[in-house]
């Protein structure tokens, strides 16, 4: 069988950039442009912007959008105007489904936006809780492009082409509307940096992409992208955290609250909270050379203890990475991460690698 | 240094530069291309003894590890030490500076089996 791999509405500006296009989770999506340590320089330093388009967004609308949402999500949904909350949906026990963020639109309507290897997973889940509430829930990841504009000179680029964008706080959405057509803007990202996304629809995308390109954004790919959410300390749904793990597991305890009065997933969490946990996410930062990779066994005073789920080499700090090894172990500890057969000292970490400046 | 229209080549973008009875051994800078920000060499151990083909060498970019292997048989006398502080050198002169090591070679004649340059662009050519 043919498979063939989706296109985002930015393939075409993607690859006549120089973007060497790969498979990502069934979308062709550049994986760099010129080189992967300059796009990660120039989002530290500058500005850079990704292609986020195979990103998903499921509207909620109705009386009980906000009782739905609260529901689903095990960190309290603000429903402010124009707040967003960074949340997790999980299963009946306890464990993550996908990360994503919830941004309120108005009394009765939400947009959340989604990991896009998730996006059928979760449109499914929504629905299908969304029976018990009076709402409706759109898929409609399939009409918008979105940019991702990071860095610390991101928001004041940003700010020549949506004029008064510098002001919206973090974590908030603006209706907008540019090249004719109604969009999006949030102060968002996934790399560390400040910064907006931008969603317009898939005929407006390539004219904002254009327009970036003209006020010298650097065009860049998913291997920065990684480098820089690992370096964030933000999990890479379906690596760091799956339908195994908790978020109490996956070093997203902060992401739970359990004052909430219900929500799916709490008596779990409850139980294996007050059992304890064998395993965590834990953070290492090699002590020599080379470059950790997802796979890569760990070890603890000799014993195996564990698998690495992400892992890379940082200009910034060398090779880290992230993996799932005995809770016990404590930041400052010693192990051992074994590269292509060499045993390599690395410490473990806090995380973020990273300290977000803004 | 050691110019690609001098060395043999295996089909995986090795390339051997015969030096006495050393094989100078580097990848091409169609493979160092390919790779891209190269940001770890994990060199063989001098002393080494390599057989034609063997995985002996491993280069991480931030995205990837790849193998290198041996282009003939014999023993790894030296190793480019430049490389540990400065990987990148395989980037900027993949047929100078940045040579991985060097094989005292067991047989001579292996070379003969290897790619010249002109068969070894023919594969790299779309």
């Amino acid at each position: 069988m043919i498979h063939t791999l989706r296109k985002t509405a930015l393939c075409a500006a993607c690859e006549k950039a120089g973007g060497k296009m790969v498979d990502f989770h069934g979308w062709l999506l550049p994986v760099q442009f010129d080189s992967i340590i300059a796009e990660h320089h120039a989002v530290r330093n500058a500005c850079g912007m990704f292609d986020v388009s195979h990103m998903g967004q499921i509207r909620i609308v109705g009386k009980e959008a906000l009782h739905l949402l609260q529901y689903v999500s095990c960190n309290i949904i603000k429903s402010g105007a124009n707040e967003g909350t960074y949340f997790h949906m999980l299963t009946e026990q306890g464990t993550i489904i996908d990360d994503a963020i919830a941004f309120c639109l108005g009394q009765e309507e939400f947009l959340v936006v989604v990991n896009a290897a998730c996006v059928d997973e979760d449109f499914a889940w929504l629905t299908k809780q969304a029976a018990a509430f009076k709402v409706t829930v759109t898929n409609e990841s399939d009409q918008w492009g979105m940019i991702a504009l990071q860095g610390p000179t991101a928001v004041g680029i940003a700010d020549k082409i949506l004029p008064g964008v510098i002001d919206l706080p973090r974590f908030h959405i603006k209706e907008i509307e540019l090249f004719g057509a109604k969009g999006y803007v949030t102060r968002t990202g996934y790399t560390g940096e400040d910064g907006v996304e931008i969603m317009l629809p898939n005929g407006q995308i390539e004219a904002l992409w254009n327009a970036l390109l003209k006020l010298g954004v650097k065009p860049c790919g998913l291997g920065a992208r990684d480098v820089l959410r690992l370096e964030a300390g933000y999990l890479l749904n379906g690596a760091d955290a799956n339908q195994t793990k908790t978020p109490y597991e996956a070093n997203c305890g902060w992401v739970v609250k359990l004052t909430k009065e219900n929500f799916i997933g709490k008596a779990a969490l409850e139980a294996k909270k007050a059992a304890g946990f064998k395993t965590k996410l834990k953070a290492f930062k090699l002590k020599t050379p080379g470059v950790p990779r997802e796979g890569c066994k760990v070890f603890y005073q000799g014993v195996e203890t564990g698998v690495l789920t992400s892992g890379t080499f940082s200009p910034l700090f060398k090779g880290i990475a992230v993996g799932y090894v005995a809770s016990e172990i404590a930041v400052g500890a010693e192990v051992e991460i074994e590269i292509h057969g060499r045993k390599v000292p690395a410490e473990v970490v806090k995380t973020p690698f990273y300290k977000n400046r803004v | 240094m050691y110019n690609q229209e001098n060395c043999r080549f295996l089909k995986t973008h090795e390339w051997a530069f015969v030096e006495g009875e050393n094989a100078v051994v580097g990848i091409s800078n169609h493979a160092q291309e390919e790779i891209s920000d190269i940001v770890f060499v994990d060199l063989p151990k001098v002393g080494r003894q390599v057989k034609v083909g063997e995985n002996c060498c491993v280069i991480e970019s931030v995205k990837s590890a790849s193998e290198i292997y041996a282009p003939v048989s014999g023993e790894i006398v030296a190793v480019n030490e430049a490389l540990n502080s400065d990987p990148a050198l395989v980037n900027r002169e993949p047929h100078a500076g940045g040579w991985l090591f060097k094989i005292k070679m067991a047989d001579p004649n292996e070379v003969n089996a290897l790619l010249d340059f002109a068969a070894y662009s023919a594969t790299i050519a779309k």
